[in-house]
């Protein structure tokens, strides 16, 4: 088999590829991502940005308290974020666990949102703690339940041991049960990977066993999507780029509360992978509080005052 | 999609431009003779007019000087010193927008620069510098604890109030008067500086800022009631300064030009590298006496990373300085742009390929685009001479020895990059670069408790650190 043409897919092929590529110092990569945190996001671009990041929204709810009605209030939300204004894009997508995915499918029909995509989570999210059988009948469920998107986990415990092929292996097997009929998203969980040089270890591991995207987190763990992190993964899309001329989608998903936050993720696609990536094809962010507070600052843009959260929708 | 940054300009209404400034002479504003104008190099608007520093100015300045230094200055304990030193960094730093943008203004570099770089580590210098004012018999330094008396010092245009610092903070602590000359082109915030010190209630005389030109500077040079010398600028009036210093009792230091040499093995981090390059040679346009002005990569990764830097160089921002998101600023004066191309112009004749970012530059003001140069040889001219520009000069090596040897082979000796992934390379290499400053997988990074200077033309003695105190207390080297 042949990934790419740059790996053939047993564990010495793996290994070599994953140990040639260059480290990442940490110091250099954290002023980097700060300094790009400087830029100052004003008038017109700012309405742009704002706009866009809705649009990029992959719309999470991940809680056991979730409900069918919670779920359902979340998608309606998902295509029409605000009710009163209809030039508010929809999201990019909404994100829930396995046993919701047709609640949530079946309400957005009833809606008109067809081509709203759900995403499911998988692989026994957010630990990835199950047999291999397990995983694969998780991803097999939830499309079969009507999800367009799978956002898997890897085995982060394989991954720090050493046993990359396992990790690899896990990834194409998933890849397998998506086939063409879901996009897959691969969460590194860089938060329990720690290291910058791990981050773009599992980021090439991932891209070269079949992801669509590469995501920092589950939401569960903290750090989730730092600025660092997210730079580095969107040099190694860029750079993957480079040697295959296939774009793969980079998802920050924790820790993005506010369109200041969401901003600076858009500057860092802009000024890194560059702007064939600020697209919703290809960059989502992974949220829930992120979406009202994105609401408030567009009205605020074109009413020119705050308005109180009481006039967003809570979910 | 296209993400346009809309213009995000820091408002100049923050600080107030006098139409005209006289010299900082014993505590008062004393009216110029002659004036000369001050520009903005971004629009060349004229900002204000600068009075021309006279013999007769500087000689006032002296007696001021002198008798602060003998009636009031030298009578107060170090503990004294360093509370005057202590408020005057508090000031700045609560006056820190007014010095940011008025910087920005006079010097044409980006307000991300001045708001971030030059004025935080100026207070620095300032509260670093009054840590030591009581403590100098506990410094260690080779000298008395005896200051000089009075200072004459001359600054650049490059870091116009971060030079001032790194030139008064010590001079203070350690007891000493002093006599500055700013840059012609860029005396603003020195006399804003002027202001701060009458806020901070600074005995009258302990600091006297003489605006004017080279000639102005001369005459503190060649001034007999003056003990010590500092001088920042370039090689060339270092040597006469040098010269004019060498029959009398002064005391001199110089912190002269370089061409740092930044060497990258093929270990190194590549990412980071390229920002390291970056920051190197384009931060503050390349006006760095040590900057990363010679790139000398490794054969194995030397394409890799010149496509990345060259994908790089198209993102760098250029334009109006005081915009928040410009990256790379005016080029100070149409002087010093006339240098950079007849340079650059000598490069393309010496057959070395010339490679520039594509970015549209202002009509009005001095402007040059981020430059490269690949195979650039040791004999070209701009792999020998200090550009002073945002121009980098691409070489290449095969083994460690010969980055070592090429690296060395310059006048200059002020500062030097590695980049390596292997602690062992680095630790190497350092032992046998000759530069006053090298960094290790970053650069451009500056700290007050950090010495800095350099080795053969590019200077003598040290400023910053315990070894930067000790340039100013009797019994230091000449």
């Amino acid at each position: 088999m042949s990934f790419y043409g740059l790996v053939d897919g047993s564990d010495s092929s793996l290994r070599n590829y994953l140990k040639q590529l260059p480290g990442v110092d940490q110091v250099g990569a954290e002023a980097r991502a700060a300094m790009l945190a400087t830029r100052s996001i004003k008038t017109t671009s700012k309405a742009w940005a704002i706009d866009t990041a809705i649009s990029m929204v992959d719309l999470t709810t991940l809680e056991g308290a979730d409900t069918p009605g919670k779920v359902q209030a979340l998608c309606s939300k998902a295509f029409r974020p605000d009710p009163n204004d209809l030039t508010v894009p929809r999201v990019g997508a909404v994100c829930v666990y396995n046993d919701m995915v047709g609640i949530a499918r079946q309400h957005l029909d009833s809606i008109g949102a067809h081509d709203l995509p759900v995403a499911a989570v998988s692989t026994a999210f957010p630990s990835g703690r199950a047999s291999m059988a397990v995983k694969l009948q998780d991803t097999e469920d939830a499309i079969i339940a009507g999800a367009a998107e799978i956002d898997m986990v890897i085995d982060r415990g394989a991954f720090l041991s050493g046993r990359l092929i396992e990790v690899f292996e896990e990834i194409v097997a998933i890849r397998e049960v998506c086939r063409d009929r879901a996009h897959l998203k691969v969460i590194l969980e860089t938060g329990e990977l720690v290291t910058l040089d791990n981050v773009r270890k599992a980021s090439y591991l991932a891209m070269l066993a079949g992801a669509d995207f590469i995501k920092t987190s589950t939401g569960k763990v903290a750090p989730a999507a730092t600025a660092p992190v997210v730079l580095v993964m969107l040099e190694a899309v860029r750079d993957f780029y480079d040697l295959t001329k296939v774009r793969i989608g980079v998802k920050p998903a924790g820790g993005i509360r506010t369109t200041k936050d969401a901003i600076k993720q858009l500057v860092l696609v802009n000024e890194t992978a560059g702007p064939e990536w600020l697209n919703p094809s290809l960059f989502r962010i992974g949220a829930s509080a992120l979406l009202n507070d994105l609401l408030m600052q567009r009205m605020k843009m074109s009413d020119g005052y705050y308005a109180s959260p009481n006039y967003v929708t809570i979910d | 999609m296209n993400f346009e940054y809309a213009a995000a300009p820091e408002s100049r209404s923050v600080v107030k431009i006098d139409p005209e400034y006289g010299h900082f002479i014993n505590g008062k504003w004393v009216n110029g003779s002659a004036h000369f104008n001050t520009i903005n190099p971004a629009t060349e608007e004229v900002l204000s007019r600068i009075a021309l520093g006279t013999a007769a100015d500087v000689d006032a300045a002296v007696k001021a000087a002198r008798n602060a230094f003998d009636k009031s200055w030298s009578k107060l304990s170090g503990r004294e010193r360093g509370k005057y030193l202590f408020r005057i960094a508090r000031i700045m730093q609560e006056r820190a927008r007014e010095f940011a943008v008025l910087e920005t203004l006079d010097n044409g570099k980006p307000i991300r620069e001045s708001r971030d770089v030059d004025v935080p580590l100026s207070a620095a210098h300032f509260f670093y510098h009054a840590g030591w004012a009581d403590k100098l018999e506990y410094a260690g330094v080779e000298t008395t604890t005896a200051p000089h008396g009075v200072v004459g010092q001359i600054i650049p245009w490059n870091f116009p109030l971060l030079m001032l610092a790194w030139k008064v903070a010590p001079a203070l602590a350690t007891g000493n008067t002093v006599v500055l000359k700013p840059a012609e082109t860029t005396s603003l915030t020195a006399l804003l500086f002027a202001q701060v010190c009458q806020q901070a209630g600074l005995p009258d005389g302990v600091v006297n800022i003489v605006t004017g030109d080279g000639s102005t500077g001369s005459a503190i040079v060649n001034h007999p009631g003056i003990d010590k010398i500092a001088f920042t600028g370039s090689t060339e009036v270092g040597k006469l300064i040098a010269r004019a210093v060498a029959p009398t009792n002064k005391s001199l230091t110089l912190e002269l030009g370089g061409k740092g040499a930044n060497i990258v093995f093929g270990d190194a981090a590549i990412d980071e590298t390229v920002e390291g390059i970056v920051n190197g040679i384009f931060f503050n346009q390349g006006h760095v006496c040590c900057a990363g002005s010679r790139l000398i990569l490794q054969e194995s990764i030397a394409d890799e990373v010149l496509e990345k830097l060259k994908r790089r160089m198209d993102k760098i921002r250029v334009g109006d300085p005081l915009d928040k998101n410009t990256d790379l600023g005016a080029i100070n004066s149409a002087e010093q742009l006339a240098k950079i191309r007849e340079l650059t112009a000598a490069g393309e004749a010496e057959g070395a390929g010339r490679w520039s970012a594509n970015c549209a530059l202002p009509e009005n003001g001095f402007w040059f685009a981020p430059t490269i140069f690949t195979g650039v040889t040791q004999a070209h001219r701009i792999a020998r001479e200090e550009i002073f520009g945002p121009v980098l000069s691409v070489l290449t090596f095969r083994t460690p020895a010969e980055a070592i040897e090429k690296a060395n082979n310059t006048p200059f000796g002020l500062s030097a990059g590695i980049w390596s992934e292997k602690g062992s390379n680095i630790l190497w290499a350092t032992q046998q670069l000759r530069a006053g400053v090298i960094w290790a997988n970053t650069f451009n990074k500056f700290d007050p408790a950090s010495p800095f200077g350099g080795y053969k033309e590019s200077g003598w003695g040290r400023e910053g650190g315990r070894h930067g105190l000790s340039a100013y207390l009797k019994g230091s080297a000449k």
